[in-house]
């Protein structure tokens, strides 16, 4: 009906008329449907069959090792559906089980099992052999159990998810007081450093949801997909946030809070893939990098917030919704994990700081009442700096 | 900011450099309860309870998944052990027996492992093609028809003319096109044919290749009479042994270089699944020939027995006398000659000693019996 201008003042069109335009909709329906019938039936295309065997591929999203020996979720995205005929681990044909059985059609997934005796800390190479003969690779680069969700397992990654998440967030924020007599000057300061901090993270975030992107199926088209996402992400923030005007104080503090936590979310969801495909070796100093790069996130969160008085309990609301996703990521990334989900949760953490780095840099030129050369000054450019700055040092530590 | 968790999937730094600090044991309980999952499954192959075949108790579970559709492939690895072509006979004029071989290339997608389809060239629908057999001295004539979509030829390994010779500019035909090759049966042994178009490399790993023994004639070599009598294809003496044919041969399905799948006749871990049966009283003779692409070697090992060799078959006295492994190179063949009468009846392996090829299927199993029908 979008050949008709719609005007809200017209009194209805009248049912027959409404019909008829209904039923022109069957007119391009049909042509559609005329096509398909005639493509499948007269085989046009038959010229361009020169022989070559379909184009296959297949993506291995999830690995699991335990004391039965090797599981992988595999992703077909051939032209045609895919039979995967044999399985080598380590250039050795292995018994396998595949479920479901039979072709794998484009798009969809099965789990293969093989009763593979794996040796703990080592390499294995798995390869995956079509009945076209194509073969298609994945390595396990560390040979370590998959996490099971026990009481204790998920204790253990709950407190390192609370050292890398929640401690930092609430470290910063417990620098609310001593902040709180800060005068304008600090204030911008404060406040851009936040953006400093926030564009740091943007820019993480995205590289990294574009490298889990490109390892996940050709048929999520990855790189759209987090850029699609971080878009929808970042309007529809943005729509709820400025629902009743540009958002302030407490609210502001809390859309900062969420868009750390969905950021804190997609790292977790790393964290713990790295723990599934055998990256367990993380040290303390590691983590303490972790929670030194994040305390910012908590300084960042508490500039909004200086000049009003929030409760006790606003405050540990904040410290969750900013921290407390990493461990939930943390806990599902270690029990389902595929490169496409860990990508999305990215993506929609990025357009969430992208958010919360408008509304800061507009509280930036509101309260500075200089216009957009507010973001000049030498006050908000030195706070730019720092943030961006502080979190680039800090990433160093936990840099492999 | 996540660089740590994604290096650490391709690499394997972390985990010894962490060892210095409190690690995973600290942080991270996932590696404790990690190795104690790990340690009960240091023991035996998993599913040890799963039925036991035969071949399963040798090999656990380390094998191709699946059966081969013989049928569908137009040969079976089986039969193909002791199906000699020897031609069509015929008396020359002078005499002497002449043999008429007709040889057809034909494209053909075969069943190489279970499930995995191959496109291949072949001799006469097979692959190895067939397994020529003649005796010293007889005329050879064989005509070769080239139904493929390249120029085809056969070379053979043995004694003629440059014009018979099956390489470019001497006996490589175009598609449609029909050659005669014409020489005598010499010398006496244990021989092969390929095919010589170019590139060779391709033209081999495709599948055209073959077995071409030349049995000796007991009157040439009367100080040998009776080791030549044994090895006449058709006298009384021969019939006692157990001849068997085998091309150890391999697939690069994806086309990368390197093999995909290594065999004895073709299929993968086809003796495995279906040992060969050998009666322990008679004595066993394998016509072996290696024509694997790729790999500079190959090399057959028998287990807990012996075997006298013959390098290329062209002596009546073994060339190595009580060995349980020979080594061959491309194109490089000998008999082996051996026998289970000493032992007790049971499956015994043989395979490739390059473990990388056994496991990628060139494995099997006789089956030594008693009596065998």
């Amino acid at each position: 009906m979008m050949h008709k201008p719609v005007n809200v003042t017209q009194p209805r069109a009248p049912a027959s008329l409404r019909l008829s335009h209904w039923l022109w909709l069957l007119v391009p329906i049909a042509v559609l449907a005329m096509a398909i019938v005639w493509l499948f039936q007269a085989n046009p295309l038959q010229s361009f069959n020169n022989g070559a065997p379909p184009v296959e591929n297949l993506t291995i999203e999830r690995t699991i090792l335990d004391h039965n020996g090797l599981q992988l979720l595999v992703r077909a995205g051939g032209s045609d559906p895919m039979m995967i005929a044999q399985v080598q681990v380590d250039d050795a044909y292995w018994e396998f089980q595949q479920n479901p059985q039979g072709r794998i059609a484009r798009g969809e997934t099965a789990w293969i099992s093989l009763p593979f005796p794996w040796v703990l800390g080592e390499t294995h190479k798995v390869n995956f052999v079509t009945n076209t003969g194509a073969t298609f690779e994945h390595e396990i680069a560390v040979a370590v159990p998959t996490p099971v969700a026990t009481s204790s397992s998920l204790w253990s990654q709950a407190v390192l998810g609370a050292f890398v998440g929640i401690l930092p967030v609430a470290i910063g924020l417990m620098c609310y007081p001593a902040l709180r007599g800060a005068g304008p000057g600090t204030m911008t300061f404060l406040l851009a450093m936040t953006v400093g901090l926030l564009a740091f993270l943007l820019i993480d975030t995205l590289v990294e949801a574009l490298e889990f992107a490109a390892k996940s199926a050709a048929i999520f088209q990855g790189s759209a997909m987090v850029v699609l996402v971080t878009m929808a992400s970042f309007l529809v923030l943005m729509g709820i946030g400025r629902r009743h005007g540009t958002p302030t104080g407490l609210a502001l503090a809390t859309y900062i809070a969420l868009g750390i936590g969905l950021h804190n979310f997609g790292e977790g969801l790393a964290i713990g893939a790295a723990f599934t495909a055998g990256a367990a070796g993380l040290g303390t100093f590691l983590v303490l990098g972790f929670t030194l790069h994040n305390i910012t996130e908590g300084i960042g969160i508490a500039a909004p917030i200086l000049r009003k008085t929030p409760t006790l309990a606003a405050f540990a609301g904040l410290t969750l919704l900013a921290g407390g996703p990493a461990v939930i990521g943390i806990w599902l990334g270690s029990l389902a994990y595929a490169p496409q989900w860990t990508a999305i949760a990215l993506a929609i953490g990025a357009g969430a700081i992208a958010q919360v780095i408008i509304e800061v840099s507009a509280l930036i030129v509101r309260s500075r009442s200089a216009g957009i050369s507010a973001l000049l000054a030498p006050s908000t450019f030195g706070g730019l700096a720092a943030g961006a700055s502080f979190m680039y040092i800090t990433a160093m530590l936990v840099k492999i | 900011m996540l660089k740590w968790a994604q290096t650490n999937l391709s690499r394997r730094r972390l985990l010894g450099g962490s060892i210095a600090t409190i690690g995973a044991s600290a942080i991270c309980s996932s590696t404790g309860s990690a190795q104690e999952a790990h340690g009960n499954h240091g023991g035996p192959a998993p599913n040890a309870d799963a039925a036991a075949s035969a071949h399963r108790s040798a090999h656990g579970a380390m094998m191709t998944v699946g059966t081969v559709d013989s049928a569908r492939n137009g040969f079976d690895p089986t039969a193909m052990l002791t199906d000699w072509y020897t031609g069509v006979v015929s008396e020359l004029p002078d005499g002497r027996k002449q043999r008429s071989f007709e040889i057809t290339v034909e494209e053909k997608e075969i069943e190489i492992a279970p499930g995995v389809m191959f496109p291949a060239w072949t001799y006469n629908g097979r692959v190895p093609g067939p397994a020529l057999r003649a005796t010293e001295g007889d005329r050879l004539k064989i005509t070769l028809k080239n139904n493929g979509s390249h120029p085809h030829s056969l070379h053979f390994h043995g004694i003629h003319s440059a014009r018979m010779d099956g390489v470019p500019g001497a006996g490589v035909i175009d598609p449609g096109e029909e050659f005669v090759y014409e020489f005598d049966a010499k010398p006496f042994g244990c021989h092969l044919y390929h095919c010589h178009a170019l590139p060779l490399t391709r033209h081999l790993h495709k599948g055209m290749y073959g077995l071409f023994v030349i049995d000796p004639d007991p009157a040439r070599h009367p100080e040998h009479a009776d080791v030549a009598q044994s090895r006449l294809l058709g006298s009384p003496e021969n019939a006692n042994w157990q001849e068997l044919a085998m091309v150890m041969n391999a697939f690069d399905t994806n086309f990368d270089g390197e093999n995909e799948f290594y065999a004895c006749n073709t299929i993968a871990h086809c003796y495995a699944k279906e040992p060969i049966r050998i009666a322990r009283e008679r004595p066993v003779r394998i016509y072996l020939v290696n024509i694997t692409e790729f790999d500079p070697i190959n090399s057959f090992h028998l287990h807990a027995n012996f075997f006298d060799y013959y390098d290329q078959g062209t002596t009546l006295t073994p060339t190595l006398k009580t060995v349980d492994l020979i080594m061959q190179c491309q194109a490089q063949r000998g008999i082996l000659e051996f026998t289970f009468k000493e032992h007790e009846p049971g499956l015994y392996m043989f395979h490739a000693h390059q473990s990388e090829f056994t496991e990628l299927g060139w494995m099997g199993m006789f089956d030594v019996r008693e009596t065998v029908s």
